[in-house]
């Protein structure tokens, strides 16, 4: 029988989109060739932040928490949700007064956020390097093993699992590729840096990170800590950066972040910036060179040219819904592109006004 | 006979020769468990040669070290997680 | 950067030392390294003054070798030390679950042998020993001589299948079997074959083992268990820099090369086979790297009669089912995770188990649940990432001040 909704890609946004348009009652097929949650979406940290670069990205972010809330309550302990917080750490004047800009922003918005001083932040994260400037605690935000959760979001919303590689994806119509043709009412693609190889002309490309994980040191950190630099590091939208962002895993694991590089599409460890990430990492953290690493990895994560994630109908394919373009925040805004997703196929007011990640502003016939 | 030598576990003194393994001169001090699993089940050298990571301890501050393939030294410190029974 | 080193060799067990040895006699410049605290491997640890053993173990150390112990080759990097690289990285134990395997006192085999010759002293104290394979009589007999009282061998393959094997060690007199044998009459009854242990009891540490022989189950009463099924090779490192690995061993070739250039194997990770298939592997991958390709020509029907010896022991010991099945629903597969056996089954394959279970994810990272879900289910982790071994992060920067 032919689907209503054919998605392509189990990581977390696909999953969410899954959980989402299964509630509307819509018969839902997805698609993965690997493991569920095994791309991207086991290569983010899974913190779930609350950002503030713009009120389009703060709307995404803040509306996708407040749904995560009322997912994590319903997830198995495997999800290992806590909700440590982010500390952002400032380390100048220049940096604390950027702090100072969030905390106001985050007072004007209804986010509960408190500041730090030198000695606060001592105390908070004791073995933070000496001579900080200072901090801002947003005790909301917490962490989550993502690849569990999307195990649960195909799990619960009963949507059909297809394991098989798609080699095209048009329209309302996926060619497998074996040559199977599947219809569908609609498609979403939700193939992270992979969609513009299923449907070319989708503007992403991959951005790879790397990450580190230690063995477990309960204590050594209690909070996600992101260096207040992140920011217009992370948003340079070509090259490479490093910055400075450790999370401490429930289990008491350390995880270690964050780099970016533009347009490589290979999985090995660049060695050059793993380095400069972990040294980067151990100029706050100088405890950090003892802990044991036991893995480190990476994952291509699917960037847009403005820095914007796709969310909603693809002009240039009719039937066919985007979701990826998340970069590094697509674990945090998993929920709400899900239920934006929803709104639009329902054709119901969607849970935030998203113009501003519509793909058509991509679009140029 | 070789020369005996004293490391410190948890700052008390535990006799161990240079040819022995810190895991070796524990087991003989009678101390059974190294470490505990993520549900706090009791664990203690398993493989013997450093594969397993049972026996981890930390030596002279340094964590996550196999005890099983590292030698005693005079003076050493070794830190158990819980204290020697 | 030119390579400092001719030839790197990861592992100082027989194969590694072989290796090395017979690369330095051809004149090349050889680098050894070995994350143990001394050379000689699992089976002659440092072991000086006694026949074969102290034959190879004396002739490294007259050699120009150099030597670097407590040393663990972790990433790709250990590429840039030599032009060519051979790999050593010998083997680790089977451990099949049974509820009570993770208590304290419940060893390995292989793990209570290497503990008694780091110094771990037995004297007086109650041994059983269970699994199969020649180890648990080499172990034994090691434990005998330390002053341990060995309660018993249990081993699972059955006796047909044993005699089979003993049959054909006439060909093969080796110091294994030698030592075997003398096992074996010295152990007199206290050795059982179609015998197994079906579980540990003990709180903070084994108290009683449950055993099962012919039918009949009862409980001894013992101190120390060791238990162990046989060998399974290390390829976690050759697999990382990119070797093919087939049915858990390190493909080569004749010459003992992997799939990738310049990288060899010998030994264990090519496929179980003892410390005679592992010298004779050792010496043929360091004469074709050093380019006496004719000379390693002369030992190939060598290496051929000692694989069929290590197949034959493969079937002679292969695991039967009952012990295969042995876990209850919350024995844990995972130690370092702490993951049942009701969690992990039911799951297609590796990459599945650990994204939902965390299977593996922990500090051996992978390498004990590995090879349990390899036995049992029939895979197992496939693509290892780096380090090889855990390692501080300070070691995953290069060599330079902080």
């Amino acid at each position: 029988m032919k689907p209503d909704v054919l998605i392509v890609g189990a990581g977390i946004v696909g999953s969410a989109c899954a959980w989402e348009l299964s509630q509307l009652g819509l018969r839902v097929l997805v698609i993965e060739d690997e493991a569920v949650g095994g791309g991207a979406t086991a290569a983010g940290m899974g913190h779930l932040v609350v950002l503030d670069g713009s009120e389009a990205e703060f709307e995404l972010s803040a509306a996708s928490l407040r749904l995560w809330d009322q997912f994590v309550a319903r997830m198995p302990e495997g999800v290992e949700y806590s909700r440590c917080g982010t500390l952002w750490v400032a380390a100048d004047q220049e940096e604390m007064a950027e702090a100072q800009r969030k905390h106001n922003f985050c007072a004007a918005h209804g986010v509960r956020s408190e500041m730090l001083d030198p000695v606060q932040l001592a105390e908070t994260e004791p073995n933070l390097c000496p001579g900080l400037a200072g901090g801002l605690v947003l005790p909301d935000d917490g962490i989550l093993f993502a690849p569990v959760a999307a195990q649960w979001m195909i799990r619960d919303s009963k949507a059909e699992l297809l394991r098989a590689t798609v080699a095209r994806l048009e329209g309302r119509r996926a060619i497998l590729a074996d040559g199977t043709v599947i219809e569908a009412g609609i498609t979403v693609n939700a193939a992270g840096a992979r969609a513009p190889h299923i449907t070319p002309g989708i503007p992403v490309t991959p951005r790879k990170g790397q990450l580190v994980i230690t063995d477990r040191y309960p204590g050594f950190i209690r909070h996600e800590i992101v260096e207040l630099g992140y920011l217009k590091l992370a948003h340079a939208a070509s090259g490479e950066s490093v910055a400075f962002n450790v999370q401490p895993r429930k289990n008491g694991q350390v995880l270690v972040g964050s780099s970016r590089q533009h347009g490589v599409k290979t999985h090995e460890i660049d060695r050059h910036m793993l380095e400069r990430m972990l040294r980067r990492a151990i100029e706050y953290l100088p405890a950090l060179p003892q802990l044991a690493a036991i893995r480190c990895w990476t994952g291509l994560r699917p960037a847009t040219p403005d820095g914007r994630a796709l969310v909603g109908p693809w002009p240039a394919q009719p039937g066919m819904y985007l979701a990826t373009g998340h970069e590094g925040l697509g674990i945090t805004a998993a929920t709400a592109t899900g239920r934006l997703i929803a709104d639009y196929v329902a054709n119901r007011p969607p849970i935030f006004d998203a113009t501003a990640f519509l793909p058509e502003r991509c679009f140029h016939a | 006979m070789p020369s005996t030598i004293t490391i410190f576990v948890n700052s008390k003194p535990v006799p161990a020769t240079p040819e022995t393994t810190v895991a070796a001169a524990l087991l003989n001090a009678g101390i059974t468990t190294f470490r505990h699993s993520p549900r706090h089940e009791p664990r203690s050298p398993l493989c013997g040669m450093g594969i397993c990571m049972e026996c981890r301890v930390t030596i002279d501050g340094v964590p996550g070290l196999r005890s099983c393939q590292t030698l005693c030294r005079e003076g050493m410190q070794v830190q158990l997680e819980v204290e020697p029974a | 950067m030119s390579a400092p080193f001719d030839i790197t060799v990861v592992g100082a067990g027989p194969a590694g030392i072989a290796a090395a040895v017979t690369a330095v006699e051809s004149g090349a410049r050889v680098l050894l390294i070995d994350d143990n605290p001394r050379p000689g491997g699992q089976i002659w640890r440092g072991d000086w003054n006694s026949g074969r053993e102290g034959d190879w173990l004396n002739r490294l150390a007259a050699s120009h070798v150099q030597l670097e112990t407590s040393t663990a080759a972790i990433d790709e990097r250990i590429l840039d030390k030599g032009r060519k690289l051979i790999l050593a990285t010998g083997a680790r134990e089977l451990f099949l679950p049974f509820p009570g395997w993770t208590l304290p006192g419940v060893t390995g085999v292989g793990g209570l042998q290497a503990l008694i010759k780091g110094g771990f002293d037995v004297a007086n104290k109650r041994i059983v020993l269970a699994g199969s394979g020649p180890l648990l009589l080499a172990c034994a007999s090691l434990a005998r001589e330390k002053g341990a009282s060995v309660m018993l061998v249990a081993e699972q393959s059955d006796s047909a299948h044993l005699r089979g094997f003993t049959a054909s060690l006439w060909r093969h007199p080796g110091k294994l079997i030698e030592g075997a044998r003398l096992g074996l009459s010295l152990l007199g009854s206290a050795y059982k074959t179609n015998c197994w242990v079906e579980s540990a009891q003990g709180r903070e540490h084994v108290e009683s083992v449950q055993l099962r022989h012919a039918g009949r189950t009862w409980q001894e009463r013992s101190v120390l268990l060791a238990t162990g099924f046989g060998l399974v090779p290390n390829t976690e490192l050759a697999a990382l820099l990119g070797c093919h690995v087939e049915d858990g061993a390190v493909h080569v070739g004749d010459w003992q090369q992997t799939s990738r250039p310049s990288i060899y194997a010998a030994g264990e990770l090519t496929g179980i086979g003892g410390v005679d298939k592992s010298i004779v592997e050792g010496r043929i991958a360091a004469l074709a790297a050093t380019g006496r390709e004719a000379e390693a020509r002369t030992l190939f029907s060598d290496r051929t009669t000692w694989r069929e010896f290590a197949a034959g022991l493969l079937r002679t010991f292969a695991p039967r089912p009952e012990v295969l099945s042995l876990a209850a629903a919350n024995t844990p597969i995972c130690r370092c995770e702490d993951i049942p056996l009701s969690e992990v089954a039911a799951h297609g394959n590796w990459r599945d188990l650990k994204l939902a279970t965390r299977c593996g994810m922990g500090f051996c990272q992978g390498r004990i649940c590995g090879s349990i879900t390899r036995a049992l289910y029939g895979y197992g982790p496939n693509s290892p990432r780096p380090p090889a071994v855990p390692a501080p992060i300070q070691a995953l920067l290069e060599e330079r001040e902080l």
